[in-house]
């Protein structure tokens, strides 16, 4: 089966010739049509700058991305434009994938809908809350019907009721929209919780060292035993990875 | 694979949770009446313009001056009263805002156009930012011999220095405006395709609109400024002015005359400044959430 997104020993290298550090050291992956992929790994695995090269904001220095479309991409922040409404942050998304004006209205309402913003269309994004604005930038995301999804710790900065929420939301709009989505967090619980298989990366290098294949079933807790059993294999693996870096400062 | 469906009920209550967690957390605004808003905009300033005259009054009462030449508050206003019934002031005024309107709409132009290359362009920048700014420093009054050999005494030289003192002012509003969206918008724009000519419609334009407007407030002060030195300077005969009247007084000894005038010159810097310019800059820092509920 075709991949939705398919990146081929791509590597990222920062800083001047000669003293150049390597954020990524020829990583490859793969994630299927329709498949929930979460990515977690320590400080310094290049999870950001793995998403913006498949985002398109950022090119490789080696290595192959392929990816159907634009994929949407939401950040930490929820970035929407604060000189917009709620509503107009996701008619914008429409109308630069050239939606018919008179199309845009009706199909923005249904957007916020589907997140469950029905009545927030008028506000501007400062008299919502950390969970609503990330709402609305999923709507926004949504709106640009690309078949993946790009996700850079999207509930890192929300408390923990909200985001409990949210992964219950996140996963209703992923099952019916049939969306590919690429999760990176490095909260591991977050990651069982969510994906179909989670993949471990190393740090300075970043590379897929482990992967992780969630066979519960769902809706899954987050505080439920079994999560927290597989989180637990996951954090250990993640630890080792960490550990071999001890000695990084003397070499 | 395979999902297990949600019961119906379950999904029931994420939707009645969520509209819950949403109503606890949209932020509660206490909204003030009308009334309450404007007379909180409103009375400081009177105060202020109270606290003013008071000085001025006590400084006239200690005879620091003799009141022939230094006239109290009531002398001023009376003066300001006759100029007005008598007709010249009003033509002074309407003379000195269409100069004004002119001078200022033009370096709107010449600014925005400027500031929007130089933001764009890393040449460019490296070449005239400095020398934006340099301009910027530069006193208008110091333009005006050098504009006066290249017009003569017309309104082509108030124009001209009105232009260069406005126009830094608004093309570096323009610049650091630009520099100052935060790179995480810009981020979000291109991934949703906005790229070229609608990445600066719809993201950057927008997103500098702040600093644009701070940079057309700064442009005003500077075009104020040099059109009143201008108008000091570059007396056209049979078209009395706000400047020329200044002057006008003072070689006439009319001294209550000159005060009026002055205060005109101050209301309409004042009236511009708190009516036009705070208007606009309170419509974006509220529709931005910038500001301060408890302000």
């Amino acid at each position: 089966m075709k991949s939705a997104v398919r990146v081929k020993d791509v590597s990222k290298v920062y800083g001047p010739a000669g003293a150049h550090t390597f954020a990524l050291d020829r990583i490859s992956l793969d994630v299927a049509p329709g498949e929930f992929v979460c990515l977690v790994g320590a400080s310094g695995c290049g999870k950001t700058t793995l998403l913006n090269l498949i985002a398109g904001l950022d090119r490789p220095a080696a290595g192959t991305i392929e990816v159907g479309g634009q994929p949407a991409l939401l950040f930490q922040e929820a970035a929407l434009f604060p000189w917009l409404t709620a509503q107009h942050n996701v008619e914008l998304a429409l109308k630069l994938r050239k939606v018919p004006r008179r199309q845009r209205p009706a199909r923005a309402a249904e957007l916020l809908h589907q997140v469950h913003l029905d009545g927030f269309g008028d506000k501007r994004p400062h008299e919502l809350s950390g969970g609503m604005r990330q709402r609305v930038a999923l709507a926004r995301a949504l709106a640009q019907e690309s078949s993946v999804l790009l996700m850079d710790e999207p509930f890192g900065a929300l408390d923990a009721i909200t985001r409990d929420l949210l992964h219950d939301e996140l996963e209703r709009v992923w099952e019916t929209s049939g969306l590919t989505i690429a999760f990176v967090t490095h909260n591991v619980r977050e990651a069982v919780r969510l994906g179909d298989r989670v993949l471990v990366l190393s740090s300075r290098p970043g590379r897929v060292v482990a992967e992780f294949s969630i066979d519960l079933e769902r809706p899954r807790r987050l505080e439920s035993p079994e999560v927290a059993q597989m989180a637990g294999d996951i954090v250990t693996r993640l630890r080792k990875e960490v550990r071999s870096h001890a000695d990084d400062s003397q070499t | 694979m395979p999902t297990i469906p949600r019961p119906e009920d379950d999904l029931g209550q994420l939707d009645a949770e969520l509209a819950g967690i949403d109503q606890l957390d949209v932020p509660v605004a206490p909204a003030p009446t009308r009334l309450a808003r404007v007379w909180a905009q409103v009375w400081p300033k009177l105060a202020a313009i109270g606290l003013f005259f008071l000085i001025w009054q006590i400084v006239v009462w200690t005879h620091w001056r003799p009141e022939y030449i230094l006239p109290g508050p009531r002398t001023a206003f009376s003066a300001l009263g006759d100029a007005i019934s008598e007709g010249t002031l009003v033509r002074a005024i309407g003379v000195t805002m269409r100069r004004a309107a002119l001078g200022y709409a033009l370096a709107i132009v010449i600014g925005s156009a400027l500031g929007l290359a130089v933001a764009r362009n890393r040449v460019l920048r490296a070449a005239i930012a400095s020398m934006i700014t340099g301009l910027q420093t530069m006193p208008s009054i110091a333009w005006f011999p050098l504009a006066i050999v290249l017009f003569g005494l017309t309104e082509g030289a108030i124009t001209f220095v009105v232009v260069l003192g406005a126009a830094p002012a608004i093309a570096n509003g323009v610049i650091s405006g630009i520099d100052h969206i935060p790179p995480l918008l810009l981020r979000a724009g291109r991934v949703l395709g906005a790229r070229g000519v609608a990445a600066y419609r719809h993201v950057i334009l927008p997103a500098a609109l702040p600093g644009f407007v701070a940079g057309l407030k700064q442009g005003w002060a500077f075009a104020w400024r040099s059109l009143m030195a201008g108008e000091l300077i570059v007396i056209i005969a049979k078209r009395p002015s706000l400047g020329q009247q200044l002057e006008f007084t003072r070689t006439n000894t009319d001294y209550p005359g000159l005060v009026a005038t002055m205060i005109v010159i101050l209301i309409i810097g004042i009236v511009i400044d708190g009516l036009i310019f705070a208007k606009i800059e309170q419509t974006i820092r509220q529709r931005w959430g910038l500001l301060d509920a408890g302000a």
